[in-house]
């Protein structure tokens, strides 16, 4: 097995050591439950209490007791989803965008069935979320506007602020997904005006298995798994300590790193790998908005060929990457996301993701340069389209 | 990540027979870069003896789809134009000791790629997009037609949607098509299933018959309509063919009772099983 080059850090990222460490107390000697009245379980009591003002403070939350702790992302978009309808039952109407993960286009796609209008709101061909589309469907009957912070496969943001501040003109709330954008670039909801946001741990150096649901106070708000006091009551099931601990690390160190200007070198690095690619291969193109983009991720696609097969043979040198091809995923269809783009079909089943970390070196990058025009090549040998184009 | 099997990944990384025979007695293609896999496929035949001598591909494709076209042209070589057209995708399959269930399409693009290389021999070399049949399209989002469902179901023994979905990737889009799949599916697999026997004359049936036979109807004709009005209906019991039930709900008491006793539960009766029924109020 070569060395692993880890350029799939959209999908998942190393638990930092220290994250773990910090963690690992709470499994072993420290393992009483924080709702118990002894002293030894009610000690946790204040570890979460800590733990919260950490992760409050990552998103500049004005309340620790906005942020709910949940078992993940997907957890607290459903949550944000289910709640906002549930507390606002007058409001019909509910809006997304076409490139949201699963997690929200789903619950979405659930409440059409229930006679809910939904509008899912396009994107340009750099991925731009379409305003205008946007303010013509806005309604007083919305309940609420759901718009990711950024797009995984892409990495391009979207205009939080002018979306939140126009939802609240028409007095609907606004949830955004905001996992692709924690750790990666500063997260403020109180500058975005957000109502409810979603994080997950594992996307900034954090565990696996812990999320947070941000609710912003004054929000009208229904639990989604019931049955439990705590949390306040917003979220039931025993607290879990060593993994709240765990989020609350990676997001101290997530906010030591953007204020070190830690994401910049990051952006150096991918910028250098994007360029290279254009420099050494034809028939290339950079999918997602250039101008407001995640500095970690750079969406790729070669005409010609097939994403997976791309990845079969970056994975022999130990290259991690994905595909938004088709055969990747099961589907049978390229990603929702480069469709929504209108990425020609020569190039959106030939679309690579490589999104790097802070713990990407100049060695990783040179040896993907290195490497991938080869492989880039053969494929094309193979390839009934390239040799007439 | 797919469970490859080696020959696979052989095939994948070592592909045979790449390229394009100048001027083959044969080509074939399908697929396009709308699907996400492609296949050209040439041969050169003897004319003589009708054996094929050589066969090349281009593929743009997965590592399935590339090792699917690579082993295929090891499998025709040698082999007489008859003897090469019996290859099913079951074959290829097999040839590289097996796919992944959702990879099977790219077994049965190179079956399609081979009959349309065979077929362009047949007429005189002229190269042969395989092609569905316009008129007889399933699934609009892949092209695939209803003799390319029916030809999967039989070759693989397929019995669910999932399963043609793996192998023809019909339905796997937007999935509107799934429903005639399923009555593709119906068609093909019911045809061995034995007829279903005429239901028994109600005059005719005992006495635990009559009784279930009344409660079926009850069950699926009558309680939904009362339902709806926030009544309900329970058999009390059979005397001869007095059929005595009690109304339930808010039917129990209701003014129109009487009218609902005779004019919709016995008339419903009578008419799904025996005319002679008549019903009473227990």
């Amino acid at each position: 097995m070569p060395k692993i080059i880890y350029l799939d850090n959209n999908a998942t990222t190393q638990c930092d050591p220290r994250v773990i460490e910090a963690m690992l107390p709470y499994f072993s000697e420290k393992y009483g439950n924080a709702s118990s009245i002894h002293t030894f379980g009610g000690e946790n009591r204040h570890v979460i209490d800590r733990a919260r003002h950490t992760v409050a403070d990552f998103i500049n939350a004005r309340y620790d007791d906005e942020i709910i702790f949940t078992s993940c992302a997907s957890e607290s978009d459903n949550t944000a989803i289910f709640s906002a309808v549930r507390a606002n039952r007058q409001k019909k109407h509910i809006i997304t965008s076409v490139v949201e993960h699963p997690a929200v286009l789903e619950p979405f796609r659930y409440l059409q069935t229930q006679g809910y209008r939904v509008d899912y709101i396009g994107v340009d061909e750099l991925g731009r979320f379409n305003m205008d589309q946007f303010k013509a469907v806005l309604d007083e009957d919305t309940a609420l506007v759901s718009v990711m912070w950024a797009n995984s496969e892409t990495g391009t943001i979207f205009p939080i602020e002018e979306i939140a501040k126009l939802a609240h003109e028409k007095g609907a709330l606004f949830h955004t997904d905001a996992v692709q954008a924690g750790g990666k670039i500063p997260v403020d909801v109180q500058a975005a005006g957000v109502d409810m946001l979603s994080l997950s741990a594992h996307k900034f150096h954090g565990p696996k298995g812990i999320g947070v649901l941000y609710v912003k106070r004054g929000t009208r708000f229904l639990p989604y798994l019931m049955g439990g006091h705590q949390e306040k009551q917003r979220r039931a099931g025993t607290e879990n300590v060593p993994y709240i601990v765990g989020i609350a690390k990676a997001a101290e160190l997530a906010k030591k790193r953007l204020a070190e200007g830690t994401m910049d070198k990051v952006a150096a690095l991918r910028d250098k790998l994007e360029q290279g690619i254009l420099a050494q291969i034809p028939d290339v193109k950079v999918n997602g908005d250039p101008a407001h983009r995640v500095p970690n991720t750079t969406n790729i696609s070669f005409g010609y060929i097939e994403g997976e097969s791309i990845l079969m043979y970056l994975n022999d040198f130990g290259i991690c990457a994905s595909s938004g091809s088709a055969c990747t995923s099961g589907s049978l269809e390229p990603s929702h996301v480069l469709r929504a783009m209108k990425v020609p079909f020569q190039f959106a089943h030939g679309s690579i993701r490589f999104s790097l970390s802070d713990q990407t070196t100049q060695e990783d990058i040179d040896l993907v340069l290195k490497e991938l025009p080869a492989i880039v090549k053969r494929l094309r040998e193979i390839s009934p389209f390239s040799r007439r184009a | 990540m797919w469970d490859y099997t080696d020959k696979v990944m052989d095939h994948f990384k070592n592909p045979r027979n790449v390229g394009s025979i100048p001027n083959a007695d044969g080509t074939g293609q399908v697929g396009s870069l709308v699907c996400g896999d492609a296949l050209r496929l040439t041969i050169k035949v003897n004319k003589q003896t009708d054996v094929i001598e050589d066969a090349k591909f281009e593929t743009f494709g997965c590592a399935s789809a590339i090792a699917s076209s690579s082993v295929l042209t090891e499998m025709v070589k040698g082999k007489t134009i008859a003897q090469a057209s019996k290859i099913t995708n079951q074959d290829i399959a097999n040839e590289l000791g097996s796919l992944p269930a959702e990879k099977m399409h790219c077994s049965v693009m190179g079956m399609e790629a081979l009959e349309a290389a065979v077929q362009s021999y047949r007429q005189g070399g002229k190269p042969v997009v395989f092609e569905q049949e316009q008129e007889k399209i399933v699934c609009k989002c892949f092209n695939v037609s209803e003799e390319a469902i029916i030809k999967a179901i039989r070759t693989n023994h397929l019995t669910t949607v999932e399963d043609v979905t793996h192998f023809t990737k019909a339905g796997g889009a937007c999935g509107q098509c799934k429903g005639e799949i399923q009555k593709i599916l119906d068609k093909v697999n019911g045809a061995c299933e034995l007829p279903q026997q005429a239901p028994k004359p109600y005059d005719q049936m005992t006495l635990v018959e009559k009784i279930k036979a009344i409660e079926k109807v009850l069950e699926e004709e009558i309680r939904p309509k009362l339902n709806m009005d926030g009544g309900s209906v329970e058999l009390v019991d059979l005397s001869g063919n007095t059929v005595k039930v009690r109304l339930t709900g808010m039917c129990s008491g209701c003014a129109g009772a009487q009218g609902t006793l005779k004019n919709f539960i016995e008339k419903v009766l009578q008419d799904r099983l025996f005319s002679g029924l008549s019903v009473e109020q227990a």
